[in-house]
Order: C-alpha cells, then structure tokens, then sequence
C-alpha cells in the first residue's frame, strides 16, 4: 500500500514538503478551545501558532467559567486539511488546555460577530447608510448630526457585506470583535 | 493541620517528597533563601557547576542515564536564561527536567530590576509548561504538578520561576497526597482495534522492518524488553534513530544498525524497501525521512506514539496509535500471540537473505591508515576495549557523534545520551558529569570533538571538584568536521571559518585543572594510550589527534532518498544540489 500515492521521484522539490494525503486545498476552520484562565495562557497559544507558522484569522477570548476559571477561546484559521489537524494535536497536547473542538467538522454549529462602525456625512449619504442599517438590521448606538455609530452582528461574511456597502457612504472607524461560535443542539 | 514553612521550605521539602537526591545549580542574588535551605541539610545533595547552562545538560545526562527527571536550580536573569539551551535541548529530547529559577520579589517585577527577566516568557517556548509562582501557599503544589507534567506523557523540561518576596514569606506546604489532581492525564493505553490492525497486517507482512526511537528509552526498560521480544519473535528487523540506540543490542540478530542520514546502507535500504513499517516511538525527523516525498513508498506504516502531534506530522500513516510504547507493545505481543504467533516465515527469510546482501556492502568500511589515526578508528578500539566496562556515553555534536553512533554499540537503554534533535554543541562535557554523578563507579566517556568541547569546556573544575572520573575523549581533527564536510559537499570547499584556531594544549589544560591529560597522534600508540586513560581513577582529557580531512559516511545527502545514500568511495565535492543546498 503505497501511503503517499506518489511515484518516485515526482517530486524534485524540498524534503520539507509535505505531499499532503488529505488534500492540498486550502480550508477555514473555526476551533473551540476551553483553556484554564491562568496569567499568559493566552500567549501560549498564540505562541503555539506564531512558533509553528499556523494562521490566525481571528480569534476571541475570555472568561466563561468563574467558578472553574475557564475561558473559551474562539479560532478562526485556515490550513490544509493535515495542518488543521496538526493545530488540533498541538494544542490539544498543551497543559492548561482542556478541550479541542473544530466545529467545521463536528456537525452544524453557529458563529456569530459583532462589529461597530461610524459612520460620518450629511445629506443623502447619511439617509443611505441609515437605510443600509435596516436592511441588515444594524443598530445606531450613537449619533451626532454628522456621523452614526452602528452595531452590527452576525456571520462575519454578513457583517463584511454590510461594511462594503456602507464604505463609500463615509466609513471612518470599525471595531470587530472576532467570532464568537458554539455547536448547534445538545 | 498543614505545616507552615518559609517558601525556601517547601521548595527543599517538595524537592525531597519528589525523591530528588541530586540538584544542579549555580547560585545568585534571587534564589539565596533556597541556596540557604540546601546549606541547612543533608538529603539533597547539590552540584555547583560553572555555567547554568552546563546544569541543566548535566541535569539531562542526569535523567538520560536513569530515567528519573533532573533537577536544575538557578537564579533569575541570566541565570534563567543561560538555562534556555538546555531547556530546549530536553524539550526536544523529550527529557523529564524541572527548572527552578529565582525571580525578582513580586513587587518588583516589570520594574526592569537589576537580574530580571522575563523568565516565563522567555521560556514558554522552550518548556512543556511554566509557572510563575506569586503566592507561596500554592508553592508546593506548583512544584508537585511541575513534575507531574515533566514526567507525564511525553516528558520535558518544565520551569518554576519564584519570586524572591516568596521563598521568604511563610506559607502551608501541601504535601504531595493532598496535591490536587491534574487535569493533564495523557492517555497511556493505545485502541485495542488499532494494535489488532497492526498485528494483522504484521502476520502478513513480506519485508516488515521496526524503526524504533526514543519514545521507547523513555518508556522505561520494560519497553525495551518488549521491543526485543517484538523484534526476536516474529523476526523483523530493526533499525533504531540516534536518540533510540540501545534500546534493542546491538548484538541482537536483527539488529541492522542506526537509520537516517548517517545511518547504514542496510538500514535505509530496507526502510526505503519494506512492505511494512513500524514506527515505535519515533517521529520522522527530517535527518531520518531524507526527501519526504520517496520515503518508504510501498510500505503500511504503523506509528506509535504518545503525542498525538507527532502523528502525521510529517508523514502520513496508515494507522495511528497514540499510547504509551510499553502498554502499546504488551497489548501488541498478547495479541499477536492470542492469534497464534503468525508470522510469514518463508517471505521474511527472503526479505532477511536481501537484507544480508545490504549487510554484505560493509558501509562502514574506510581506509586505515599507519600513520594518522582515523577517528573511525580511534572508535572501534575505544569500543574493543569498553565494551565490556559498565560503561556510559556521551556525546557532543558533530562527526565524532555520528562516527560514535556508528562505531560504538549500546546493548541496552540508557547509556547513550546524545543531543539528537537540538543538535547542542557543548552538551556532552556537562551531560558526561550528569552521568557520572548519578552512576559514580561507572565508566563515562564524553566522545567529542575539539571544537565542541570548548564550548562548555569550563565544567572541568566541575569535574574535578567532585572527583568525576569522566573521560574526555576529543577526536582531534582541528575542524568543525561537519561544517568542514557540508563546506565540501555543498559549497566548492571553501572552509568559511571551519578551522579551530589557537587551540589550548590540552595536556596542559587537563593538568591546570587538576585532571590527567594525555595526547595521542600515532595509530600504534592508541591502545596503549586507552588503556592509560581507563586505568586512571580520575578525570581524563583524552587528546586524540585525528585525520583532518576525513568525512562521515555513509550519507544521505539533504533532498535525497533512502536509496541514494553516497558511501565513502563516491565523489564528494558538491554532492548536495538542487533544492537539497537549501536544507540543513
């Protein structure tokens, strides 16, 4: 059985590459991570990722547990399918990490975010932004008589939707928090 | 009710609860409560090295050579930081090591205070975990779960970093029953169906080779036996990556020598060629896989393995299995002998018979000389005459530790230590001291090179304070061999920088520290000269002067396959090309 499909001698490139089995696309996975809320753990983990060369699209933390001092820790990141797998295992094996989950994989789960964003004109272009918001039903938390702040959640492909609409209506400041997500059902 | 101690108590108290016997450090401004605690008793003894780095490569031939984890004491800034080598030397070693630092008192840190670093954040990366200690009541329990993780799974090093203001302030001591238990638990016992599909597959297999690695070492001895029951049972052969030597002998009859890219003819030809591989606590290393693309193509790979990351690192495997190597291997051996003890005897006989043409290559041959010593040489009468010692062996890092590798054989685990992974010049001379400390009566032989050697060079005042009996052998070539080597190999020999210099006499040096030297350049003397060296109760700096010019194979050449190996009579100059100049 020939583990790597390859013929001999396909390949004149670096002993490094990896001829990867699983699949050479690359994906999106967002990872679920209880972690002890102790000084630096999260370091350890952005260590782990900025040390291994493994990508960061986003990432949210904090608290969730008082009482046991947990934390979640939302990843975002993008990899061949075996370096997904290689981040699982890496941070799986790291000591003040309880769990690992990737909920691309582990069924349907939900993933929302929220962003902030002011927005700043008069006249036609203020009337265009506020009917945007309704559309994608983003709140004004604060305004002025030249500029709204919005708020915003949902999917982040949503929320980029919403912020490239709004862009040339006079898009001056956006805040993200990064994804938030947790698995569908019980 | 639980006893109240100063923070220096409970870190001498918790040391002595954890069996520790020996201690390597070096003192300073911020661990003085604790260096004042060791002064006040007698269990633990402490070793006072020259340089913190030379502690914790001395801790790691320590726990190398026993098994047990070594114990490295230092205070803050540069202290904790010339720990870094080693600390990282063990991680990637897989050596169980607890590191103690001093830190700066709690309510100064972040003030950049005089010896104060970042010590948790220079060492995250270099540590299994690390603690940061702030309150001393969670003192003892912090050093109770520091070796808990350096022990568990897959060892390394761990470090304490406590603060001055706590070893000072007084505090409980939970003793190590009332330790709470740690989530970290990795699972031991590998998946029955997993080890019964490699146990089918191994009754079948027509070229089955094992390819054993450190994991096995650190499993303990009873993994050793096991692997040797494995191998001798269903009559695969074996072959073992440097960190691995020693776990099967040398001597045993499937033994087919080191692998990878240093390794013999027969070994990588028969994992290029196998139908069925192995792979027992070992992590295809890029120095074993040579080109990853033409590794063993029509092999069924087996990996065990306790990290689950090192599964499918680097190459895929058709089944996994993550437990400990012991557990995994007895549940293997009921198994397969729970089926009948099947095996595919005619195949394997054939297989044996190609593998014994390999053999038949005598890839370790080279060209004796009358009149200059061949560090081969040097190595095969250092070998003639121990082998029969109780005897334990370093290493440095270079040629001398291939050629070692090559030329001398370990009939058991433990009593090769070698920087394999980090590849750290300068570990040896300390590690030999690790060694010797924890096995007094013992033979310790440090084989290393000159310009290795130098580096930590210093610890022969540490050598000779204690009485440590090591024996320095430095293979002589007046080169940074492999340096000079790659320089030939890969860059039109020009030797950047590959010469030692204004090297000291050695002789000389050996008597200026109160140590016997002895130098030896003529191939008829060097018997004699060994046996001079072995008869001395005492430590030795052995000056060997060696062939300069002479290169280590057999080799792979970076980029290259297991079946491309050059042997010593191919042409050299600018053997590495392509895309394989880029690798290390």
């Amino acid at each position: 059985m020939n583990a790597l499909s390859l013929k001999k001698g396909a390949s004149k490139k670096s002993a490094y590459d990896l001829k990867n089995p699983l699949g050479d696309t690359i994906e999106t996975h967002t990872l679920t991570v209880i972690v002890d809320n102790e000084a630096g753990v999260l370091a350890r983990v952005i260590g782990l990722f900025s040390g291994r060369g493994y990508n960061i699209d986003s990432l949210t933390v904090a608290e969730t547990d008082h009482e046991g001092h947990l934390s979640r820790v939302t990843i975002v990141t993008t990899g061949t399918p075996a370096v997904i797998e290689q981040i699982k295992a890496q941070l799986d094996r790291m000591v003040p990490i309880h769990s690992v989950h990737d909920l691309t994989v582990e069924g349907p789960s939900v993933e929302r975010e929220l962003a902030m964003l002011k927005v700043t004109g008069t006249g036609e272009k203020r009337v265009e932004a506020m009917r945007l918001a309704d559309i994608f039903r983003a709140n004004v938390v604060d305004t002025t008589l030249e500029s709204f702040v919005f708020e915003i959640t949902g999917t982040p492909e949503k929320i980029d939707a919403f912020i490239e609409l709004v862009r040339p209506l006079g898009l001056t400041d956006l805040a993200r928090t990064g994804v938030a997500a947790l698995a569908r059902g019980v | 009710m639980t006893r109240q101690m100063t923070g220096a108590q409970i870190v001498v108290q918790a040391l002595k609860d954890q069996g520790v016997d020996t201690v390597f450090g070096y003192p300073g401004g911020a661990v003085l409560p604790i260096y004042d605690e060791i002064f006040l008793q007698n269990e633990i003894r402490h070793i006072i090295v020259r340089h913190e780095q030379a502690a914790t490569h001395a801790a790691e031939g320590y726990a190398r050579s026993t098994g047990k984890p070594g114990v490295v004491l230092v205070t803050s800034g540069p202290g904790a930081t010339n720990a870094v080598t080693g600390m990282t030397d063990a991680l990637m070693d897989s050596i169980p090591m607890i590191v103690l630092t001093g830190q700066v008192p709690t309510f100064m840190i972040g003030n950049d205070a005089f010896q104060e670093a970042d010590t948790i954040g220079i060492t995250r990366p270099c540590t299994k975990h690390n603690w940061l200690v702030k309150d001393t009541d969670i003192l003892a329990e912090t050093i109770h779960q520091a070796f808990h993780v350096a022990t568990s799974g897959r060892p390394g090093p761990v470090l304490v970093d406590i603060p001055k203001d706590v070893q000072f302030a007084t505090g409980s001591y939970t003793p190590l029953n009332k330790t709470k238990v740690s989530h970290y638990q990795p699972r031991v016992k590998g998946d029955i169906d997993a080890i019964t599909k490699a146990v089918e597959m191994l009754e079948k297999a027509k070229r089955p080779i094992i390819y054993s690695g450190g994991g096995v070492i650190n499993s303990g001895v009873g993994a050793s036996q096991l692997l040797r029951e494995l191998s001798d049972a269903t009559g695969a052969p074996i072959t073992s990556t440097l960190m691995g030597l020693g776990a099967y002998p040398a001597s045993g009859k499937n033994w087919l020598g080191m692998l990878g890219m240093h390794g013999t003819y027969e070994a990588n030809m028969a994992m290029h060629d196998c139908d069925y591989m192995l792979c027992v606590g070992a992590r295809f290393d890029d120095r074993i896989t040579g080109r990853t693309d033409a590794f063993s193509p029509n092999s069924f790979k087996i990996h065990i393995d306790i990290d689950p990351s090192s599964i499918n690192k680097i190459i895929h495997v058709d089944v996994p299995i993550v437990g400990d190597i012991g557990h995994v291997l007895e549940d293997m051996l009921k198994i397969w002998k729970s089926r009948g003890r099947k095996t595919n005897a005619p195949a394997i006989a054939k297989w044996t018979a190609k593998i014994d043409d390999w053999r038949a290559v005598e890839c370790l041959t080279y060209k004796p000389s009358d009149t200059v010593i061949k560090p081969q040489y040097a190595l095969e009468r250092l070998e003639a005459l121990t082998k029969d010692h109780d005897r334990y062996i370093t290493t440095e890092v270079g040629q001398h530790q291939m050629w070692a590798a090559q030329y001398l054989s370990f009939e058991g685990p433990h009593r090769w230590m070698t920087s394999g992974g980090l590849g750290t010049m300068g570990y040896g001379t300390p590690a030999s001291m690790g060694v010797q400390i924890a096995h007094p009566d013992a033979l310790v032989i440090n084989v290393a090179g000159e310009a290795s050697w130098l580096m930590n060079m210093q610890e022969m005042g540490t050598a000779t304070q204690y009485n440590l009996k090591t024996k320095q052998f430095i293979l002589n070539n007046e080169r940074l061999g492999m340096v000079r080597q790659w320089q030939e190999l890969l860059h039109g020999s020009r030797y950047s920088h590959s010469w030692s210099e204004s090297l000291p006499d050695f002789v000389k040096l050996a008597e200026a520290f109160g140590a016997k030297g002895i130098r030896c350049a003529d191939p008829a003397d060097l018997d004699d000269a060994i046996m001079e060296m072995l008869n001395h109760d005492g430590p030795v700096i052995f000056d060997c002067l060696v062939e300069k010019h002479e290169n280590c194979f057999p080799m792979i050449p970076s980029g290259a396959a297991h079946n491309e190996m050059i042997m010593g009579e191919d042409k050299t100059e600018d053997a590495i090309t392509g895309a394989g100049g880029a690798l290390v």
